[in-house]
């Protein structure tokens, strides 16, 4: 039966054309949204190189110092903070303290090339899994004697030595000139934790007064022992962030810095999460985004829902032929839930064509710096899904309406 | 002798004969009721049809003639009386069951012949077998076999827009017979067709009646068509008159 539907499916949609089109326009391009958003939370929150770990890590980039009654300081924390309270915790294999990235400009040949500097300890090549297309990372031994040495990407690999070789070479940035000792694939800007242009030691910092700051321009990674450790640690860190001695306790009295997952951490940023609060904020982006593609979906699944009850209306004699030679309702609802199914898939198929040929574009424009957007498997999969939900949801509906059609009424061509 | 004495003698044969009864009506009414306005299209309507019987039901225009064709294939539910196909009773009147009786017992061939215009005649006419359990080559083989019935086995791979009126009527009626229905209910399968087309349709249908032993019930306006058939019913203002 379902071949015999799926045959009728294809053949209905091929004779009326101007309906195939209207609605697969509108599917279409709803799913290719849908899937260009998709393909961007892949690139930016699925584990995958240098993140390789993720489900081990936690990380913090976003705190807040207060007092109720006092002021409010929302930002980065600083090195101190996780240097004085985050060592140590029970079930961390290792601690990076890393700071964001910083815009640098050098000058070769008379060229401006600005890149971004990011000043890390030697425990971050060992939590995030980079792979080395020369040399090696710095070592804890090149952080504590300041050695300014740097791991550089691909791309400012090429525009500071072009076919040269690269290491041993220098690169003077930020008034300093680096040896470079190591380069690595560029890593898109959507991840935050381990993107940057060059990589240097922590302590290659012009001075040394971010050792002092309990607020300010630095982030942390920890990688677990396992996962069972991710709770402890994140409720152990909360209660030492209780003991902070703060150096302005008129202004302040409570820092709240989590170390969340990443999804968490990222949402910990975004202008609905209260940043006083020292539980996962994540579920407010995922409810956000939720409500976002629902409301997006929304107006093309309506549109649909009327173009088949349209559609159906005209097919009236046929459901009426259907029933006088056996069809129940529910085999109907089935047949034509079928149908859209079909419709939408196609609408899918195009949208996923056409979304990849999006995320090319967008690679190639650097609107995201070293994105790799793609259509892997698992966007596929999520593409796939929206498919059939959008499917589902658009024809059972109409379906009903029509299955409820009495068949005398639909063999004279009309709904009662 | 009155309308109504003789009508009520000839209900008292058909009742004796009950053991080889198709389709039984007893006491059949069936009204339309709007917020305004209540319509009986069916008064107290009884009648029996012998197995393998070709009867015809005659009248005017909104006489209640589908109707009453629509009560005995069960696509229309009368507000009282009782139907009964092939000995048993239609004691319920859910959807899905109706569908499986509808399958099993009737084929139903109409005026315009409500062929589905997407589909090549082969499959039109295995659309009553896509609601059995059936492996699709019994069913393709089946659906052929009544097409060579009713003569029309090289235009399998035709759609119904390729084919004459007669010819999408006789595809009609291979869709109706496909099954293996005992009863068949024919709502003016000539009224959209000239007379050398309509005979050929009587031609079949009167062939399916005398071979297969059919029970053909026919709805119609046509008085030398009627005369073809073995009983005349007639209906007027939803009432029997004969």
């Amino acid at each position: 039966m379902l071949a015999s539907y799926l045959k009728l499916a294809f053949k209905v949609l091929a004779r009326r054309k101007f309906f195939t089109f209207v609605s697969l326009f509108g599917i279409s391009f709803t799913l290719t949204v849908l899937m260009l958003a998709t393909a961007v939370l892949d690139a930016t929150f699925a584990p995958a190189a240098p993140e390789s770990r993720q489900e081990l890590t936690l990380g913090n980039s976003r705190a807040m110092m207060f007092k109720d009654g006092g002021n409010r300081w929302s930002s980065e924390a600083g090195y101190l903070l996780f240097d004085r309270y985050a060592r140590g915790l029970g079930g961390v294999e290792r601690l990076s303290i890393y700071a964001s990235p910083q815009a640098v400009y050098s000058y070769p040949d008379g060229r401006k090339i600005q890149s971004f500097l990011k000043r890390t300890d030697a425990e971050f090549w060992r939590i995030l899994d980079f792979t080395f297309l020369e040399g090696a990372p710095y070592t804890d031994a090149d952080v504590q004697a300041a050695r300014a040495v740097a791991v550089i990407n691909e791309t400012t690999r090429h525009r500071f030595f072009g076919e040269k070789p690269a290491i041993g070479g220098t690169i003077e940035a930020d008034g300093r000139r680096y040896t470079v000792i190591g380069v690595v694939p560029d890593v898109s800007r959507l991840r935050t934790a381990p993107f940057a242009d060059m990589w240097a030691p922590v302590t290659t910092a012009k001075s040394d007064s971010y050792r002092r700051d309990l607020m300010g321009g630095f982030n942390a990674i920890v990688l677990a022992r396992d996962r069972s450790s991710l709770p402890r640690i994140r409720e152990e860190f909360n209660e030492r962030l209780k003991t902070v001695e703060f150096t302005d306790p008129r202004n302040y009295d409570t820092i709240v810095a989590p170390l969340d997952n990443k999804f968490d951490a990222f949402a910990r940023e975004a202008p609905f999460s209260d940043r006083s609060d020292p539980s996962p904020q994540g579920w407010k982006l995922r409810l956000g985004l939720l409500v976002a593609a629902v409301l997006f979906a929304l107006l093309p699944t309506v549109n649909l829902i009327n173009v088949n009850v349209s559609r159906i209306m005209e097919r009236a004699s046929e459901i009426g032929v259907r029933k006088a030679f056996g069809a129940s309702s529910r085999v109907l609802v089935g047949q034509f839930v079928v149908e859209n199914v079909v419709l939408t898939l196609v609408g899918g198929a195009i949208g996923l064509v056409l979304a990849g040929l999006l995320l090319r574009v967008l690679n190639a424009s650097g609107l995201i710096q070293y994105a790799d957007l793609s259509l892997n498997l698992r966007v596929f999969a999520y593409g796939f899904g929206l498919a059939l939900l959008f499917g589902l949801f658009s024809g059972v509906y109409p379906a009903w309406r029509m299955s409820r059609m009495h068949p005398v009424e639909a063999l004279k061509g009309a709904a009662r | 002798m009155t309308a109504a004495t003789l009508a009520g003698r000839a209900d008292a044969r058909e009742a004796a004969e009950t053991t080889d009864t198709a389709i039984r009506l007893q006491g059949i009414e069936k009204v339309y009721r709007t917020e305004r306005i209540e319509t009986v299209a069916l008064s107290d309507i009884s009648l029996d049809v012998r197995a393998g019987e070709f009867v015809s039901i005659m009248g005017p225009s909104g006489c209640g003639k589908s109707t009453l064709l629509n009560v005995m294939g069960l696509l229309d539910v009368p507000t009282s009386g009782t139907v009964v196909l092939n000995g048993a009773p239609i004691t319920s009147h859910g959807d899905r069951d109706l569908a499986a009786i509808r399958n099993r017992e009737i084929g139903f061939i109409f005026q315009t012949f409500h062929l589905i215009p997407d589909l090549s005649v082969l499959d039109n006419v295995e659309i009553p077998l896509l609601y059995r359990r059936m492996p699709n080559g019994e069913r393709r083989r089946r659906a052929l076999a009544a097409l060579d019935r009713v003569g029309l086995g090289s235009r399998v791979h035709h759609f119904p827009s390729q084919l004459s009126g007669g010819q999408q009527q006789r595809v009609a009626i291979a869709r109706a017979i496909v099954g293996s229905p005992r009863i068949l209910l024919a709502d003016e399968p000539t009224g959209n067709l000239d007379s050398q087309m309509g005979d050929e349709i009587m031609a079949i249908l009167k062939d399916l009646q005398a071979r297969e032993r059919t029970t053909i019930v026919m709805v119609t306006h046509d008085g030398h068509q009627a005369q073809q058939t073995e009983r005349i019913i007639r209906l007027f203002d939803g009432r029997r008159v004969n």
